[in-house]
């Protein structure tokens, strides 16, 4: 009977409850398409500042205590290394799979047609075997993902796995200064060590650089004669953005509790790839460069912020729909809700009645809703990220939650409405 | 005969207007009484309070040696669906469901819907081969026995009907009221609300309602069953 009543409401009322499901359904696109990219905006995020470069630099431990003591970010006379056989252990942390890309980064002074100039050496494609305990690590790696806003304007981007290791690239304005082209052969002189290299690209990074040649490592290690050493590492990493268990981290993570120290380590915050770098190469310091860790912070706090302000709004207007609609619904079947009460309905069962229908109604809105907010966080995501947002399991639950509330919240003028809703004035009238 | 009802000095107050000023009156169990007065005079009111969808401003209200002027509204509804059946003058049925569906409605909220019971109450209102008609189907006379089913469905001490005749043409007027001789005999109280005299004259007792007063009590002599 109950059923009855509630199907002969669908079947009389069917352009209100199709109002209602319309309301709700716009109101749950937006809040999933909201919260489906609110919370996978931060690996997209992520993976937007990777394009601007490394986000963690490795450098030796003694050369970090130096940077700390004396406030200084290079260091000319650089004494203490990283031994290059070591870098490999990148690949064993747990997130190394967060770990995108890392090249190591010795830059020297030498002279190039007797100007002084920044040689730097690194890897460009550079392919790495590392065997530990019977496994063999492997990747290619280097500068050609880490540079990657470097525009070449000339020639090429150098390949290790394409060129020779006495291979070059110039900075455009260094290019513009000594007169070299791409194809053009320059002599370098380190520490008394001369090598001719093929500079097969110019490239214009928009900074210093510029007036930097870039090389390989073995060629840079040759000229300075530092050996299979290396000053500094860059590390590009996937990370989550930091809140304010990272930031307690970040100061001290022996200040953690164990149940805090697990979860923290085992979250990809940028303070805890640090750390477990610092746990595999124990003789180097590995800090974030917060320009990006803070960046990353403050884009995705404001993202968050405008997107739950969006589904705030949304859904407050659907409440207010909502709302019209089933006091409207209510004041139109007056009469038939007092014939109830009158053949013995207590207020509580003329309430479940009149929310039973209006739940179906949401429910059915709420999923038509959801599929049209997934597929709206989808144009989202192509148009502003240039990927997929993928589907939470969370958003959806938290859809549902808010839905339901929603809808309870909309129905309460028309729930007080039914309540003083006396029989004997809707169904007798006068006195 | 006991008494089934009982009204002791109810008033009902509304800002200045006295709708009921010190009313008493007593039902006996099985007794049929109309109660008759012109429009104004507090007959609604007086059934509202009766039929436990109003309250009182003062008095008591006795049913079947039960105080229930205090009680709170669930209790009162609880008590309504018991032990009171209702008839409107505008039938009020719900025109989605069908004659025995509307029957059922009643059942649904007292106790367990049960459509072989339905179909009796029909019958005995004569409508079984309309039980599956929707109002929109039936005449106003049949709307009105449907709406007599529905409030006898549940076996009630007490059928309080408001103007049962007042939207019927002579012939569905004669059907309702001997429908409500049949009740009668059968032992089930019966308070008419009407100001038509024939539908008055055809209670064992008669109350005249004036401005909220009572202004006669008297036996119907030419009652007969």
């Amino acid at each position: 009977m109950f059923f009855r009543m509630v199907r002969g409401t669908f079947a009389r009322q069917w352009k209100k409850m199709l109002m209602i499901a319309v309301t709700v359904a716009l109101g749950a696109s937006i809040a999933t398409a909201m919260l489906n990219v609110m919370l996978d905006v931060g690996d997209k995020i992520n993976e937007e500042l990777k394009t601007y470069g490394s986000n963690i630099t490795v450098i030796p431990q003694s050369e970090a205590v130096i940077s700390k003591l004396y406030d200084v970010e290079n260091n000319d006379v650089q004494t203490e290394y990283i031994e290059e056989e070591k870098i490999g252990e990148l690949m064993t942390i747990f997130w190394a799979n967060n770990i995108t890309d890392f090249a190591p980064v010795n830059d020297t002074l030498a002279e190039l047609n007797g100007t002084e100039v920044t040689l730097v050496g690194s890897w460009f494609d550079h392919h790495l075997e590392f065997k530990k305990k019977g496994t063999v690590y492997q990747r290619d790696t280097g500068l050609t993902n880490l540079r990657s806003w470097w525009d070449i304007t000339e020639g090429e981007m150098l390949d290790e796995q394409k060129h020779s290791e006495n291979c070059a690239m110039v900075g455009v304005q260094l290019a513009a200064e000594q007169n070299i082209r791409s194809g053009d052969t320059v002599t370098v002189e380190c520490s008394g060590r001369t090598k001719q290299l093929e500079v097969v690209g110019i490239f214009e990074s928009g900074d210093d650089e510029d007036n930097y040649i870039y090389t390989t490592l073995d060629c840079e290690q040759e000229l300075s004669g530092c050996g299979d050493m290396m000053k500094k590492v860059e590390v590009s990493a996937i990370t989550s953005p930091d809140d304010e268990l990272a930031v307690k981290a970040a100061r001290n993570p022996s200040l953690l509790s164990g149940d805090e120290y697990d979860l923290w380590y085992c979250t990809a915050y940028v303070s805890s790839i640090c750390f477990q770098i610092q746990e595999a190469i124990p003789e180097a310091s590995a800090s974030a460069v917060r320009q990006i860790a803070d960046s990353e912070g403050k884009i995705l706090e404001k993202t968050q912020l405008l997107m739950t302000l969006i589904t705030v709004l949304s859904l407050f207007g659907a409440t207010l729909g909502i709302s019209n609609l089933v006091t409207s619904g209510v004041m139109e079947r007056s009469q038939e809700l007092a014939l109830l009460k009158a053949v013995g309905a207590t207020n509580g069962e003329v309430t479940l009645l009149v929310l039973t229908e209006i739940m179906i109604t949401s429910v059915i809105g709420a999923a038509a809703g959801y599929f049209l907010g997934f597929a709206f966080a989808q144009v989202i995501g192509q148009s502003v990220f240039s990927s997929a947002v993928e589907m939470s399991g969370m958003a959806a639950f938290i859809v549902i939650v808010l839905i339901i509330a929603v809808t309870l919240v909309g129905s309460i003028p028309a729930i007080r409405m039914l309540m003083r809703l006396r029989p004997s004035e809707v169904l007798h009238g006068g006195h | 005969m006991s008494k089934l009802l009982e009204l002791k000095n109810i008033s009902k107050i509304y800002g200045e207007l006295h709708a009921l000023d010190n009313v008493s009156l007593t039902v006996d169990k099985g007794e049929w009484i109309a109660i008759m007065g012109p429009s104004g005079s507090g007959k609604s009111t007086m059934m509202n309070i009766i039929g436990c969808m109003d309250k009182a401003t003062s008095g008591q209200v006795i049913f079947d040696g039960k105080d229930i002027s205090k009680e709170s509204r669930r209790k009162l509804t609880e008590f309504h669906r018991d032990k009171i059946g209702l008839v409107f003058q505008q039938f009020h049925l719900i025109n989605y469901l069908n004659a025995v569906e509307n029957v059922m409605v009643a059942q649904y909220y007292h106790s367990m819907p049960d459509e072989k019971e339905a179909l009796e109450a029909l019958e005995r209102v004569g409508l079984k081969d309309r039980a599956k008609h929707l109002p929109s189907q039936l005449s106003g006379g049949e709307q009105q026995r449907v709406c007599i089913a529905r409030a006898i469905i549940n076996s009630p001490e007490l059928i309080l009907a408001d103007e049962p005749t007042g939207n019927l043409d002579e012939a569905n007027e004669n059907i309702v009221l001997d429908i409500f001789h049949q009740l009668h005999r059968e032992g089930t109280s019966l308070v008419v609300v009407t100001h038509d005299d024939e539908v008055g004259l055809e209670a064992q007792r008669i109350v005249r309602l004036e401005h909220g007063k009572i202004t006669s009590d008297k036996k119907n002599d030419n009652f007969h069953e």
